[in-house]
């Protein structure tokens, strides 16, 4: 028999219906599986009573046939979203030992579901980061090392937690959040399925904001099918976000496995760069010889305005984290440091709380809002943003139904190795999830094959606002072509 | 437009986060990489654009303007770092 934590979550679910293993006995066995991961820095803190005591709940809902969507399945939720007595710090020191007295939205769905939480995930700090490296933890290790390497390469970021949890089978899915990339580049950089939906399908209450004009939660798996149980769940209309959307959910998972036939998919010609890795190049090209293969019409598209993506969200984004972290003062919450008088002592604190890279944005964030400048910035930035839109609208409207796009310009790359080089480098990581945020559309990142030293690659496809069902038709028809990439050697057991 | 370090220490001000004075060289050369970065936008014509409120067409709703959560003073203070007597307290702001 397959080890539990080797299931998809989709056969977990099976078992556990069928009675063949009780949700007990699944989390004890991802709970030794974390144990024996603490080298890889996947979870900031375990909880395994919490766990216990609702898959205990669990079983017994299942015993007495009262089940919910997720019964009984074991989770890993990133650290940006509140969990209700149980610490949530983003991933910052200024966070200190944060205990929120509420639950998020997103989470509140999932355990109505009879899901199970097994601890919280690492991430970058305030989920600013491509690396996972500006955690206030330290780095995550990626369960993935180069062939006959033993190089520690980073599991991509800011969910990077996350996405090592589920491809090192420490959880059998995970949450995360994306305001730039943050789902589908670690999703890519691990072989695991990210989607990103549509801006508004998940409530962003009670996830420590980043970007608010960008940021939505999604989920991580290690299948198509999984990741389209875990959003049907996850989604949904909340009141306390005024951005959600009042639209029904549909049933992602009967879109999995749904034809293609006759979908349009556009190749935008500007995401082909200069000086793209061929190995890129070729997945990208052998995604749409799939989709074409399963009676999809490929169509060359431009979306002319994709260049000013990347620089227009460094605009964006920092300028609404700086608005956002203003909170962080010491006084509410978190850790306080003294100074002479009130302003000082937010500046002490402050200073002391956030991390360089957190510290970086909320001054480039500052200094494009400050007086004189926010013309010449920030608004200039969010007519951009309109004209990245348009572009999309433009294709949309001419009668394609999805974009399909490398998810990364390259496989994931070693622990340390970026930090030298000036921030910007880090950024580019971005560059091809960037847009989406931008326009607030859909996004999955689906593992599509491996780089010449046997990293995992991912393609994105990217939909029409709420046309998620259309990407998981599309990402499992890849799946089904490319296979599965699970992580083989698991050499931190030692 | 770039940035020199009499810059940095009035951003950092204004962002309520003390810097050492040894920092400055190190963050005015990180700013302007960011900064010379973002510059390829004042290539694009955007005369006539909107700039973007909101990404997916909706009208932000309205409710009553009356009291759905609350009542938990405590729960407001549980994370304080320094409270009394229901209030979060600070150093003295006025003489």
């Amino acid at each position: 028999m397959t080890k539990l934590t080797q299931l998809t979550l989709t056969q977990a679910r099976e078992g556990l219906a069928q009675g063949e293993f009780t949700s007990v006995e699944l989390t004890q066995a991802y709970l030794k599986a974390m144990e024996q991961a603490r080298p890889l820095n996947a979870y900031v803190l375990e909880t395994p009573e919490i766990a216990l005591d609702m898959a205990k709940e669990s079983d017994r809902r299942i015993a007495s046939g009262d089940t919910g969507s997720l019964e009984g399945i074991p989770l890993g939720i990133k650290d940006m979203f509140c969990t209700e007595g149980v610490r949530t710090t983003a991933c910052s020191k200024i966070l200190d030992d944060f205990v929120p007295q509420y639950e998020s939205s997103v989470t509140a769905n999932l355990w109505r579901d009879g899901a199970v939480m097994l601890g919280k995930l690492n991430n970058d700090e305030f989920a600013m980061g491509s690396s996972n490296e500006t955690s206030a933890f330290g780095p995550v290790l990626s369960p993935w090392r180069r062939e006959g390497d033993d190089t520690y390469l980073v599991p991509g970021g800011s969910s990077g937690g996350s996405a090592a949890a589920v491809s090192a089978f420490l959880c059998a899915g995970a949450t995360g959040t994306d305001t730039g990339g943050s789902i589908r580049q670690p999703a890519a950089f691990t072989g695991i399925v990210g989607i990103k939906p549509t801006y508004g399908r998940c409530s962003r209450w009670g996830i420590v904001a980043f970007a608010s004009s960008l940021d939505q939660a999604g989920p991580f798996a290690r299948t198509v099918n999984d990741a389209a149980l875990l959003l049907r769940s996850m989604a949904g209309y909340d009141p306390k976000d005024s951005t959600s959307v009042n639209r029904p959910v549909p049933d992602y998972e009967e879109a999995v496995g749904a034809s293609i036939k006759g979908k349009r998919i556009g190749i935008p010609r500007e995401y082909r760069m200069d000086g793209m890795a061929d190995e890129i190049d070729a997945l990208w090209r052998e995604g749409a010889k799939w989709l074409e293969d399963a009676g999809a019409e490929i169509v060359d598209i431009s979306l002319p305005h994709t260049q000013y993506a990347l620089p227009a969200y460094y605009i964006v984004a920092p300028a609404e984290a700086s608005s956002n972290l203003a909170r962080f003062d010491g006084v509410r919450y978190g850790a306080r440091v003294p100074g002479r008088d009130v302003v000082e002592m937010y500046e002490n604190t402050r200073a002391a709380g956030f991390g360089p890279e957190v510290r970086r944005r909320i001054m480039i964030g500052t200094y494009v809002l400050s007086a004189g400048y926010y013309d010449a910035y920030y608004l200039r930035a969010q007519k951009v943003r309109s004209l990245i839109k348009r572009d999309f609208d433009t294709v949309f409207a001419q009668g394609v139904d999805a974009v399909l796009t490398p998810a990364t310009p390259s496989p994931a790359f070693g622990i340390g190795e970026k930090l030298k080089a000036d921030p910007v480098e880090m950024y580019l990581n971005d560059v091809f999830t960037v847009t989406v945020n931008m326009a607030g559309l859909p996004g999955i990142s689906v593992p599509a094959g491996l780089s010449a030293d046997g990293l995992p690659l991912g393609l994105q496809l990217i939909g029409r606002p709420f046309g998620e069902e259309t990407l998981f038709s599309l990402a499992e028809v890849i799946e089904e072509a490319a296979g599965r990439f699970p992580v083989e050697d698991l050499w931190w057991k030692g | 437009m770039s940035v020199d370090q009499a810059t940095v220490r009035r951003v950092a001000h204004l962002a309520r986060i003390s810097v050492r004075e040894e920092e400055l060289g190190h963050l005015e050369k990180e700013l302007n990489a960011i900064l010379e970065f973002v510059e390829q936008l004042a290539d694009l014509d955007v005369s006539g654009v909107e700039p973007l409120t909101s990404v997916v067409p909706m009208e932000l709703p309205m409710r009553e303007d009356e009291v759905t959560d609350g009542h938990c003073p405590e729960k407001v203070l549980a994370n304080a770092p320094q409270s009394e007597g229901g209030f979060f307290t600070v150093p003295k702001v006025v003489e």
